[in-house]
């Protein structure tokens, strides 16, 4: 059998630059079942019968936070041989607050004081000798950046799990509470192990649920703690937390030596600036406009067309000079020169290679972006963001830093929802999700213009009023998103670290634009090329005299048939002609579809951009109010397929992803509903049945957006379903 | 009761208790801010919400809202 060492530590502290020094590329990333906490594990580089395991950063091993709550499970069922503990020198007093709870678990400890370059070129001076006595392990001195002392780290480590010696914490708390923990200490059942008792007598003394559901036999203790916090006028969960604290402090003076304490370090001078009440703003959106111009306006829109219009294409040139044909156009010439089946070729070229191209066509972007978010991230400027921003979004249950996955989004949804990655937060990261493609990307702008063009004489206010339909849908949903079940459980405590800033190195910076691009090409590259696929079957393949097989026009296919079918759902919308449910299907693989298919329908083979051959026929079948209700479903609807399985990507859940693609669906049905039955009663038309339902639905939305609500405060997503995955895994 | 929302800037103040209960409790108090602790309140972001203190030797930032439940003097 190998060995386990957990990597533990806060966040920021340099795990992630620890971890990557210590295993190189052998690394496995995934999540934790059931949550959207990221997992990664990797075989240590100097032994590969030696597995890392990076646990999510925390601050504590409390109760209320998913990642708090994940590590801590791993760390108590799984029982890994040692803990390796990093703690950030230059910030020893929180960081040794986890260390003093680790301590507790039973498990060897083994602890890397990291940024010891940093700590030295500050003057100051930390015993790591004296730090190691005082909380019962061995210490050693390590910066992550440079790979110091990391090997003798691990070492340490190995070893210490091989000798299986729990560690023994030093640190006592005061004389009544050990009086209490020992009271209920003795009264644990015997399935719990020695060294773990100490672990479970804190927990449940500062009545920790989450434990307490996790044990066999809980021992009646509610006489036990009334009496303490009488006797100490204090709540048991304060009592343990301050005495932790009180005693780091003490540990901190005898081992820690400070230099200069008044010195203005780099890190608060160049804060003075960026976060100052008046340049914050301006600074703010400098950073977010190079941050869009680069990512979405030029170098990754260049890499998105040469990717889509150029190798899944018709071509492109080598340094503007040689010609090379797009991948589409090499299999052509392929299957044309082997004589293949006109129906397998369109099964390879539109169905296969389209749907590839749908999922890798977005990837140079996505690089391009995750190259600007890990930077941001990084440097510490992102927790910055959400500082700043915050004000504004959490009156809609988002986080400060919902601000980039909208402004990317504004771009294309794809990787405006894959950079709601740098939420911390589960809850305001799934609310970024669900809502971030209500913005019109640039996808939707033709669907615009068309509808613009065709219906209201290209009048000006049409695009900006989708923006104002996105932005209003965008809160409307976060305030009635966050009253939901599905949001009311989970707190979101806005009290954050603001880390200092530092120049991230180029390998992390890459390691992680790689990480996300690769989870998108492996998650949501199913999705999209499976949907691809069936939307090509269904318009290539139908009836036709009786007999099943390939059409020539999508009329006949069976597609034509699905939008015949579900037309009538649309007519209280306005737009119950079978054209517009199939222009709407055709718009799920990629939003400009919209325009295409209805040249296509309207017996046009090739539209401009804007479709300015239809205009005509369209404004003959819709009235303007459909129109404008048409425009209205396809910005709210679900998203294209890429951005779904984008979603799927980041939700990690079945269950949420079809929650958040079908509220989108129908938050959309029911807008565009008032948006027709209502502008027909304004503009003449009569008072029906239609009308009723729109009173009715409209009611039932502000009674959703008006309800009173009260922010809950303790973790309610599941964790034992977290254990009882594991063990089937 | 003096409360850490009420403290201008460019003040040190300690801590004399917490109030309020939960999740938002125990993480102040997990990320440092205990009895006796010294709070020094940095900046307020632009937008008037957050704030941003110096506490054990680092920056923390917190609403005013969950300023309101820690008693300083």
């Amino acid at each position: 059998m190998g060995i386990k060492i957990a990597l533990a530590g806060n966040p920021n502290s340099g795990k992630t630059t620890l971890f990557n020094g210590l295993t190189g590329s052998n690394q496995f990333v995934g999540n934790w079942p059931g949550v959207t906490v990221e997992k990664k594990e990797g075989k240590l580089k100097s032994n590969k019968e030696v597995v890392i395991m990076d646990l999510p950063g925390i601050y504590s091993l409390s109760p209320y936070t998913l990642e708090e709550v994940t590590a801590r499970n791993y760390l108590i069922t799984e029982r890994p041989d040692a803990i390796l503990n990093i703690v950030d020198g230059t910030n020893l007093e929180r960081n040794l607050y986890l260390t003093t709870q680790l301590m507790e678990l039973g498990i060897p400890v083994i602890m890397a004081v990291n940024m010891m370059d940093v700590v030295k070129k500050s003057g100051d001076a930390i015993d790591t000798r004296k730090l190691g006595e005082k909380l019962g392990c061995a210490v050693v001195a390590i910066s992550a950046l440079r790979g110091e002392g990391i090997e003798e780290a691990a070492g340490k480590a190995v070893k210490a799990a091989q000798s299986r010696q729990p560690a023994m914490p030093v640190h006592e708390f005061s004389q009544e509470v050990e009086a209490v923990l020992d009271e209920i200490e003795s009264m644990l059942g015997g399935d719990i192990p020695e060294e773990q008792k100490r672990f479970y007598a804190v927990k449940l003394f500062e009545r920790d649920d989450k434990i307490a559901e996790q044990m066999k036999h809980v021992p009646d203790i509610f006489s036990i703690i009334e009496k303490a916090e009488k006797d100490m006028d204090d709540d048991s969960e304060s009592i343990i937390t301050n005495e932790r604290y009180d005693y780091i402090t003490s540990i901190i003076g005898e081992s820690l030596t400070k230099a200069n304490k008044e010195k203005l370090s780099t890190s608060d001078k160049i804060d003075r600036v960026v976060t100052n009440r008046w340049l914050a703003l301006p600074i703010f959106a400098a950073v977010m406009w190079l941050v869009y111009y680069v990512s979405v306006s030029t170098v990754g829109t260049w890499a998105k067309d040469w990717a889509n219009d150029g190798v899944f294409g018709e071509g492109w040139k080598l340094f503007g000079l040689v010609d090379v044909p797009g991948i589409p156009v090499i299999v052509e010439n392929g299957l044309n020169a082997i004589h293949c089946a006109p129906w397998l070729q369109s099964l390879i070229l539109d169905g296969i290679i389209a749907g590839v191209g749908a999922v890798l066509g977005f990837v140079p972007q996505m690089l391009v972006l995750f190259i600007f978010l890990a930077f941001l991230e990084a440097c510490g400027y992102m927790a910055r963001v959400a500082f700043i921003m915050d004000r504004i979004f959490r009156k809609f249950g988002l986080s400060g830093k919902s601000f980039i996955p909208m402004l990317i989004g504004t771009g294309c949804g794809v990787p405006g929802i894959m950079a709601s990655r740098t939420i911390e937060n589960d809850r305001d990261r799934k609310m970024t999700i669900m809502t971030t493609t209500f913005i019109p990307c640039g996808a939707k702008l033709p669907i615009i213009a068309l509808i613009a063009g065709a219906l209201f004489g290209g009048a000006s206010w049409v695009a900006p009023s989708a923006y104002f339909v996105g932005i209003a849908a965008i809160i409307c949903s976060g305030i009635i998103l966050k009253k939901t079940k599905m949001f009311a459980g989970d707190p979101a405590p806005f009290v954050m670290e603001l880390p200092a800033y530092h120049m991230p190195t180029v390998g992390n910076v890459l390691r992680s634009m790689w990480e996300r691009g690769w989870s998108f090409i492996k998650k949501a590259g199913t999705i999209i090329l499976l949907s691809t696929v069936f939307i090509w079957f269904t318009s290539s393949f139908g009836f036709v005299d009786g007999h099943f097989g390939m059409v020539e026009d999508l009329s006949d296919g069976l597609l034509a048939s699905i939008g015949r079918g579900l037309a009538w759902l649309f007519v209280p919308l306005g737009w119950g002609d079978w054209k517009s449910a199939v222009a709407a299907i055709t718009g799920l693989v990629a939003k400009e579809n919209v325009v295409g298919t209805f040249g296509i329908l309207y017996g046009f083979a090739e539209v401009a951009e804007d479709g300015a051959e239809v205009w005509g026929t369209l404004a003959s079948s819709m009235t303007a109010v459909a129109a404008y209700s048409f425009l209205v479903f396809n910005l709210l609807c679900a998203p294209c397929f890429a951005a779904m399985g984008a979603i799927k990507r980041e939700m990690n859940n079945v269950r949420w992803f079809w929650f958040a693609i079908g509220y989108q669906t129908i938050l959309a049905y029911a807008v565009s509903l008032c948006v027709f039955q209502f502008g027909s009663l304004f503009t003449g038309g009569g008072f029906g049945i239609g009308t009723v339902a729109a009173v009715i639905v409209l009611a039932g939305f502000l009674y959703l957006l008006f309800r009173p609500y009260k922010e809950s405060s303790s973790l309610k997503a599941n964790v034992s379903s977290v254990n009882a995955r594991k063990a089937k895994a | 009761m003096r409360t850490l929302r009420s403290i201008g800037c460019n003040q040190t103040v300690s801590v004399v208790k917490l109030h309020g209960e939960g999740a938002v409790k125990r993480r102040i108090m997990d990320m440092g801010i205990t009895k006796g602790t010294e709070v020094f309140v940095r900046k307020v972001a632009p937008l008037g919400d957050p704030v941003e203190v110096t506490v054990r030797g680092y920056e923390l930032s917190l609403r005013k809202a969950d300023a309101e439940m820690i008693e300083v003097k």
